[in-house]
């Protein structure tokens, strides 16, 4: 963006519009491609086929299932709260994509480059439990109620964990600003913060324990905020039919859905960035460079995309008060023994 | 009766009003919540009409006949007993066979027959064979009511292999009509000897991963265990039979002790609840007696295959079905629990009543009783553990 | 155990259990899918299967065994008498016809595929084939008519028919006004008059309309 400086006030408002729709256009291709990555995964886990019959091997299936969706009746039940009904999945795509801003992609791609951008996507992905309190509230339907409630309660509380596994990466590499801590871990895989970081061999080899704790839990925690299985009290489709989307039908829907893929990338691309060496090439700096950095940052979010896919088609679902549970008594004193050790091991 | 919440007087000026000043409380109401006919885990159109507090469950009013297709009334009309037979068969759609045991033995005992000893042991390993099948359904969608997508498409692959030996047999993979009165409809094709035992060696590895990746699961036993506990004395209270009643500890089993058919000659016995995850009587226990019995059906279709006699299975096939007047109530244990048929013959070829004793229907009567002060997501595993199924529920 | 051994454990069982499940998941990846592609590939039904009925009403001999032996009522069989003078051939397995079959309709969406229709056929003419793809667009294709008498072949059986009774009852009245005439004793031992008469069978409907059932 410090390129564009000498531009006059329209063309720069063009050129902001322009740039900061490529990460729409990205979430458009990807979530085409996740959703059919997920069903083909899912059923080959299963022993059966899934899509086979539109274009090859059913490739053409998500563009099938867009046009499908673009061309439904919009429904609005007459007991719903138009207003609200019809902001809700908007404000939840919003708070998912405002987070995109602060992703690096790439050197010299990065939407914002603030100063304070794992805080910012911490803060600015909390929109999505305004936007789902909204979707389960204007439904007006008890269903969704529940489902929005659990949902609100659930993405709060794990809020916590998030941030915790986020300070421990800072305190690290001493930096929000999410470009400076990939550049941190640059210089191949053993670099990574995951593996400790560019630290001294023995601050390295005691740090690592509580690293890998801290990823392994940043993730648990990221599967909350996204309410993928085991956590996906919100929509559970055997309890609540589908939670708190239920009266929702057509874009609307497809919306959400979007939104949730979205957010899937989003936690995958946070914990690559801060964790597994963002756009950094693992082999040092073979096979990297800017185009290159955009390749591995992808290829790395979608490794991470892949677990989170193979642990909902594995694992049952939890209770509510067991999800608490695991948050309040689980995550957050593991983390706070991994903050205390790794600033004791830092510090020596 | 629901219990009403009453607040001292000085607070409330008319009900549902909240007071939210300090010290003051905030008055709740309860919500009445429909898990309707339509659901994705209710099994089958059952209505469940949920009375809860938060989420804590205050009270559960099943409503029930929404498949009622007058099984009883039917049989009245019919020409002779072997046409009620397909009636049988749609009672119970998960487990046809089962039921047509129950109904055939009763008629057999009216009639005062000997079945030739082939017809016994055919009847014993289809049974058993049908229970593992139902068994399947039952924790493959019990999985699906606590999140595990995957669990049930393996428990249908195995089932897959169960329907082709039916189909292979009889002709039909769900609805059979294979045991008549008096006999079967069709011996044993050559190949099915074989296949069966085929089947018995490739399904006991498959039990071991199902329970790896499902019943052994710590988020599925936290789920599961001490939920919807089922005290013995309520069990027998309610007369709640099948894996309902073994997995409260009784070790009751009609096949052991109420003996028909070659039970007693094959070496097998009943599972029973230990309480192992939690207590005795939750829902992971009834779930693990649900497993055992399908390990232990295998173990007698094995002796049942190698025991089997040679003999015409339609010798003893009546020409003409007409009983003494009199009646006869005859049981049987179906995955499910305890079958009965009462029926009243008054001399001529027509049943006169024929009346269904179901277990999930007595089984459903439970469910308020043990779900009270859980959470609708207990419910939900508790009325899956209960393993109704609605065509038997409403006949 | 103590709280935090309780504690630890609990957190060890979930991990460790996760991870089982985990490995049996993945390495379903790698087992080859028990599909089959239909309509492209087509599962093979065994010799025993019970789907479509067909009958072979070429050999039916109008007898009514699997109409009553149906729990469902599906079957709809209406016969009418052949005179002596009629020959309506023999069945495959050599038993005489002596039935005109004007409607066999089966009801195949009301059939129960229990396959009790099978057994009581003298003729083995009603069988259940493998075919199971037979939906239709509108229900009343559903009802098979069987028949292949046209309704030429009804009428002119039906007159047949109507022209012998009244012959026979003209005879019978005949012979009974001879034999009150001739006034016999009543130690007469009557003899057994002969049957030129098929057994009885249902008496037909005089709607003689083929297809509704």
């Amino acid at each position: 963006m410090e390129a564009f400086q000498n531009l006059g006030f329209w063309e720069t408002l063009l050129v902001t519009v322009v740039l900061s729709a490529l990460p729409l256009v990205f979430i458009l291709l990807y979530a085409l491609v996740t959703i059919y990555l997920e069903m083909k995964v899912a059923a080959h886990m299963q022993d059966r086929l899934a899509y086979m019959r539109t274009g090859w091997h059913g490739v053409l299936q998500p563009i099938a299932d867009f046009i499908k969706l673009l061309q439904k009746e919009d429904i609005i039940s007459v007991a719903a709260d138009r207003k609200l009904f019809i902001l809700a999945p908007y404000i939840v795509f919003m708070g998912t994509y405002a987070a995109y801003a602060a992703i690096p992609f790439s050197s010299i791609f990065i939407g914002s480059n603030i100063d304070l951008g794992a805080f910012f996507i911490v803060a600015v992905s909390s929109l999505v439990v305004v936007g789902i309190l909204m979707a389960g509230w204007a439904s007006n339907n008890k269903w969704s109620i529940f489902g929005a409630v659990r949902s609100a309660a659930q993405m709060v509380s794990y809020e916590i964990p998030t941030a915790l596994a986020l300070l421990i990466a800072v305190m690290i590499t001493g930096s929000l600003n999410l470009q400076e801590v990939t550049q941190f871990q640059s210089g191949g895989i053993q670099n990574w913060l995951i593996f400790g970081g560019p630290l001294p061999l023995l601050q390295k080899i005691l740090v690592i324990p509580f690293t890998v704790i801290t990823f392994l839990i940043l993730f648990v925690a990221s599967l909350a905020e996204v309410n993928r299985t085991p956590f996906d009290l919100p929509e559970a489709e055997s309890e609540l039919v589908q939670g708190y989307f239920t009266e929702y039908s057509g874009m609307r829907w497809a919306l959400f859905y979007v939104a949730e893929y979205a957010n899937m990338f989003l936690v995958a691309g946070v914990a690559v960035a801060l964790f597994l060496g963002g756009w950094e090439s693992p082999f040092g700096s073979f096979l990297s460079g800017p185009i290159w950095g955009m390749f591995w940052f992808v290829i790395k979010g979608m490794v991470l995309v892949f677990v989170q896919i193979w642990l909902r088609w594995t694992l049952p679902r939890l209770r509510v008060d067991q999800l608490m549970y695991i948050s309040w008594k689980v995550l957050t004193p593991f983390l706070f023994v991994c903050i205390i050790a790794i600033g004791l091991i830092l510090v020596l | 009766m629901i219990e009403t919440k009453t607040l001292p007087t000085e607070y409330v000026t008319d009900p549902g009003a909240i007071k939210s000043s300090i010290g003051k409380t905030l008055r709740t109401d309860e919500m009445i919540i429909n898990m309707g006919p339509q659901h994705p885990s209710t099994h089958g159109v059952l209505r469940l009409e949920i009375v809860v507090d938060g989420e804590i469950i205050v009270d559960v009013i099943p409503h029930i006949g929404y498949l009622h297709r007058c099984f009883e009334k039917h049989a009245e009309h019919m020409i002779n007993y072997q046409q009620v037979i397909p009636y049988c068969d749609r009672l119970d759609y998960c487990a046809a066979i089962n039921e047509e045991h129950s109904y055939v033995l009763a008629v057999e005992r009216m009639l005062k027959i000997e079945v030739p000893e082939r017809v016994e042991y055919i009847r014993v390993i289809m049974a058993e064979l049908q229970r593992i099948a139902s068994h399947l359904i039952a924790v493959g969608t019990f999985g699906i009511d606590a999140g595990a997508f995957t669990p049930f498409l393996y428990a249908f692959h195995d089932r897959e292999r169960i329907l082709s030996l039916f189909e292979m047999t009889c002709g039909a993979r769900l609805l059979y009509n294979y045991f008549w009165i008096g006999g079967l409809s069709h011996d044993l094709p050559p190949q099915f000897v074989g296949k069966a035992k085929e089947f018995c060696t490739y399904f006991k590895p498959r039990i071991k991963e199902f329970n790896d990746l499902l019943t052994f699961n710590e988020i599925f036993v936290k789920r599961t265990a001490n939920v919807g506990v089922l005290p013995k004395d309520v069990a027998i209270n309610y007369a709640c039979s099948g894996p309902m009643l073994r997995g409260s500890g009784i070790n009751w089993d009609l096949r052991r002790d109420d003996p028909y058919s070659v039970y007693h000659k094959i070496e097998w016995e009943p599972k029973i609840g230990k309480g192992e995850m939690g207590t005795v009587g939750d829902v992971w226990d009834r779930h693990i007696v649900r497993m055992r019995e399908m390990e232990e059906s295998v173990k007698i279709i094995e002796q049942a295959l190698a025991a089997l006699p040679e003999g015409n299975v339609q010798a003893a096939i009546p020409k003409r079905i007409r009983p003494d007047a009199g009646e006869i109530y005859t049981r049987t244990e179906t995955p499910r629990g305890e079958l009965g048929f009462y029926i009243i013959s008054d001399g001529s070829g027509t049943p006169y009543r024929v009346k269904g004793r179901s277990p999930a229907f007595v089984n459903l009567s439970v469910l308020p009783d043990i779900s009270r002060g859980g959470m609708i997501a207990d419910l939900v595993l508790i009325a899956g553990s209960v393993d109704i199924v609605l065509g038997q529920v409403d006949r | 155990m103590t709280a935090v051994g309780i504690y630890f454990n609990n957190i060890w069982l979930a991990l460790s259990s996760i991870a089982i499940g985990m490995r049996i998941t993945i390495s379903h990846l790698f087992v080859k899918n028990v599909t089959t592609q239909y309509p492209d590939f087509k599962l093979k039904m065994p010799e025993r299967a019970r789907n479509r009925l067909y009958v072979n009403i070429d050999d039916c001999i109008g007898c009514d065994q699997c109409s009553m032996a149906c729990p469902v009522d599906c079957i709809t069989i209406e016969t009418i008498k052949s005179t002596p003078d009629q020959d309506l051939g023999t069945t495959s397995t050599g038993q005489k016809k002596r039935l005109h079959v004007p409607v066999f309709d089966i009801d195949i969406a009301k059939c129960c595929y229990c396959g009790l229709c099978v057994p009581p056929c003298p003729t083995d003419c009603i069988v259940m084939t493998d075919v199971y793809e037979f939906s239709e667009f509108d229900r009343q294709n559903l009802i098979y008519n069987f028949s292949v008498m046209t309704s030429q072949d009804i009428e002119q059986a039906r007159v047949k028919l109507k022209k012998a009774e009244e012959e026979a009852a003209a005879k019978k009245a005949a012979s009974a006004a001879a034999a009150k005439a001739a006034a016999p004793p009543p130690a007469e031992k009557p003899a057994g008059p002969p049957q030129s008469q098929p057994p009885s069978t249902p008496t037909p409907d005089s709607s003689g309309q083929p297809g509704k059932s």
